[in-house]
């Protein structure tokens, strides 16, 4: 008769706490290219200026930022203005936005949930990346606006045996953001209440990290409270590397990975008890 | 003997009713701690039967429990029962959207589930593009459906469209192209819950054949309906559940029969107690019976079978003519034909009569009919009763496999009369 282990797939009500199958994501890596293209092309459709917007919309951000602030003289660590708001809103664009799309992985997602099992993790994945190669149209922008100052204006060093950090640092702000919004999606399935806070924390850490501020700016307990928040390190490190302003800490790095990293594991093991009953609830 | 591939043990579904908030809360944190005790989850005690006309006392109730079957196999399985029976949280929990509360279940191969036609299809996007989004949803690789695209736009027959966005779609060319798309998924088990009931004829008869064809080349399917006529071709067992238990399991014509003449409500008799019989002076209606050849009331026709409709009614005054009268309606609204008895065969001596309209053995195909039954006198014209829908009548065709023809697939058409060939 049967032998025990054949079975492809048991199901059981309670599973164990790590139970995330990366196998199994990775059978469905054509689905998250899928998605990726789905999300890149569809949003621009029946637009005259089709991808156009992605650059109208951190030009337009980065000018009201020098605008506002420059009005009331923030420091901005030796950067001209308009690209140190540039660098800020490009990379903070990208980490709100995956925050902000998959923190309702569940809510938004839930009529094709309710349909079709595939590992759940595959949509914000497709999130991240979707919104990576959008980072990547806008730092085009980005190239642009910089080698004119670059060549304008001789107070900018690139930091050239750092630059390789560069992709590392994006990936921290990707997978920070992943773990915050996968954690937020499966708390709100049930209660929606965290849907109302969620809208405050994405301000508040917009001020915390380092976008419209240099971390230079803060003394003592509040500049170790923003060092402690991956975003600000990021956002500050590439800063530095660019432009050889700023500070720069290998150490900030590397905390930062570990806080990533731990709320990660943490983010995991909430979704994936989450996912299996959440239609339940939502 | 063929393998098992599904095998279901002691699966039980409890969900709370009523809305979230906070007796909800509160039942979570005690939930919470007995767990972070060590102790049992203690709402699973509790919780009643699910019966979802009667008020219950309790929150919890279990939409499924002891759940036992298996799979072989190459079967093809069908899922009946009431609406709120369980069936669609069994094909929800098989399909993996959903967790079981209690118990387990094991399977071998690749599922595919198709709970709904068209699962992720994106309105901005092309047929194109949605082929492939809505083809990796279902799990396919891309090299997959690269493989079978032509196959999938050609069944969809929507190949003029295939580059326009799907919103620009109709909404039977849609079904179409996503119907298509699951059909040539590649995998062992199918789960499929009355997709089905979309489409037009010519592609519904399209889908059914898919359907069993792809039972002959070793997948298992199962299959949710309440259109017994599709479930009895192409299954060969079923699970009958009420109230989220299984009521029965075995052959399909024994569930079905179960199912028909237990569980669905009677609308092949009507009976009206004295005092609230339709009906004038002249005349009063008794009762409305559908009936076999040997006078017996009966729930449902096999193809093949005669009976009648005989229809019970008093005279209260000598020298009335009275024309009884049947129209069959297709589940559509549209009049299959009308029958009235011969002027020589109307009695007018008062007293209580039985008029019974005889069907031939091979007049209606198989599907569901809707009776309309009135009463009149002519010139001039009265009514006395006319009742629309008073009756429906379930005509269900057993096994293709034994019918006479060579083809042994879903006959399309209202009627299936029997026409008198000649080969020369």
């Amino acid at each position: 008769m049967q032998q025990k282990d054949d079975w492809d797939i048991i199901v059981r009500p309670k599973v164990s706490l790590f139970s995330i199958n990366l196998k199994e994501i990775w059978v469905y890596k054509d689905l998250i290219l899928l998605l990726v293209k789905r999300d890149v092309t569809s949003v621009y459709k029946q637009t005259i200026l089709g991808p156009l917007w992605m650059f109208i919309q951190p030009i337009f951000a980065t000018l009201i930022y020098t605008f506002t602030f420059g009005q009331a003289n923030l420091p901005t660590d030796g950067i001209p203005a308009l690209l140190f708001y540039l660098i800020g809103q490009t990379f903070w664009n990208y980490f709100s936005e995956c925050l902000n799309k998959t923190s309702v992985t569940f809510t938004a997602n839930s009529a094709v949930f309710g349909k079709v099992y595939f590992p759940r993790l595959v949509m914000p994945l497709s999130v991240i990346i979707s919104n990576l190669v959008k980072l990547g149209i806008q730092l085009l922008l980005l190239i642009i606006v910089f080698c004119y100052f670059y060549f304008s204006e001789s107070s900018m060093e690139i930091q050239w045996s750092l630059l390789f950090l560069i992709p590392f640092l994006i990936l921290l702000l990707g997978v920070f953001s992943l773990s915050l919004g996968i954690l937020f999606s499966s708390l709100t399935t049930k209660y929606r209440d965290f849907n109302f806070l969620i809208g405050f924390a994405v301000q508040l850490l917009m001020f915390l990290s380092c976008v419209v501020f240099p971390a230079s700016m803060f003394k003592g307990n509040i500049q170790l409270l923003i060092l402690l928040n991956p975003v600000a390190v990021s956002l500050e490190q590439i800063k530095y590397i660019i432009t050889g302003h700023g500070i720069f800490s290998i150490q900030h790095i590397l905390i930062s990975y570990l806080v990533t990293f731990v709320l990660f594991l943490f983010s995991l093991v909430i979704f994936n008890r989450t996912e299996k009953s959440f239609m339940d609830t939502v | 003997m063929s393998k098992t591939v599904i095998q279901v043990n002691n699966l039980g579904k409890q969900y709370r009713l009523g809305q979230v908030g906070t007796t909800s809360i509160a039942d979570d944190f005690k939930r919470w701690s007995y767990r972070m005790r060590g102790k049992e989850d203690p709402f699973l005690k509790i919780g009643e039967e699910n019966d979802r006309s009667k008020k219950g006392n309790s929150d919890y109730v279990w939409v499924l429990k002891d759940i036992n079957f298996e799979v072989k196999q190459g079967e093809v399985i069908g899922i009946i029962g009431k609406n709120g029976a369980g069936k669609s949280t069994l094909l929800k929990i098989l399909s993996r959207t959903t967790s079981p509360t209690i118990g387990e279940y094991k399977i071998k191969g690749r599922v595919a589930s198709l709970l709904e036609v068209g699962t992720g299809f994106h309105p901005d996007l092309t047929g194109r593009e949605n082929v492939f989004l809505n083809g990796a949803i279902l799990g396919m690789t891309k090299i997959e459906i690269k493989k079978n695209f032509d196959a999938i736009v050609d069944f969809s027959g929507v190949e003029r469209y295939i580059d326009t966005p799907v919103k620009r779609y109709s909404s039977g060319m849609y079904v179409r192209l996503a119907f298509a798309v699951a059909a040539h998924l590649n995998t062992e088990i199918l789960i499929i819950d009355e997709v089905l009931a979309v489409g037009d004829a010519e592609f519904r008869k399209k889908c059914l054949g898919k359907m069993s064809e792809v039972s002959k080349v070793g997948k298992t399917v199962l299959f949710v309906s309440h259109e017994m006529s599709a479930i009895s071709s192409i299954c060969s067992t079923g699970i009958l559940l009420s109230n989220g238990r299984i009521a029965k399991q075995g052959k399909i014509d024994e569930v079905i029969d179960e199912y028909l003449n237990v569980f669905v409500q009677k609308s092949t008799s009507r009976y009206w107690n004295e005092g609230v019989r339709p009906g004038n002076e002249v005349m009063e209606l008794i009762s409305i019976n559908l009936i076999n050849e040997f006078n017996q009331s009966i729930q449902a026709v096999s193809m093949g079978q005669k009976f009648g409709v005989e229809i019970t009614y008093e005279l209260k005054e000598d020298g009335v003519r009275i024309n009884p009268g049947v129209t069959v309606y297709s589940t559509s609204g549209q009049i299959l034909c009308v029958s009235m008895p011969e002027s020589d065969k109307i009695i007018t001596e008062k007293k209580v009569y039985k008029a019974i309209c005889w069907f031939p053995e091979t007049l209606l195909n198989d599907g569901t009919f809707s009776l309309r039954i009135n009463a009149h006198t002519f010139y001039p014209t009265k009514m006395h009763f006319d009742f629309q829908d008073i009756i429906i009548i379930e005509v269900i065709e057993k096994q293709y496999e034994e019918r006479k023809y060579d083809y042994k697939d879903k006959v399309l058409g209202l009627i299936q009369p029997s026409l008198t060939w000649e080969i020369k």
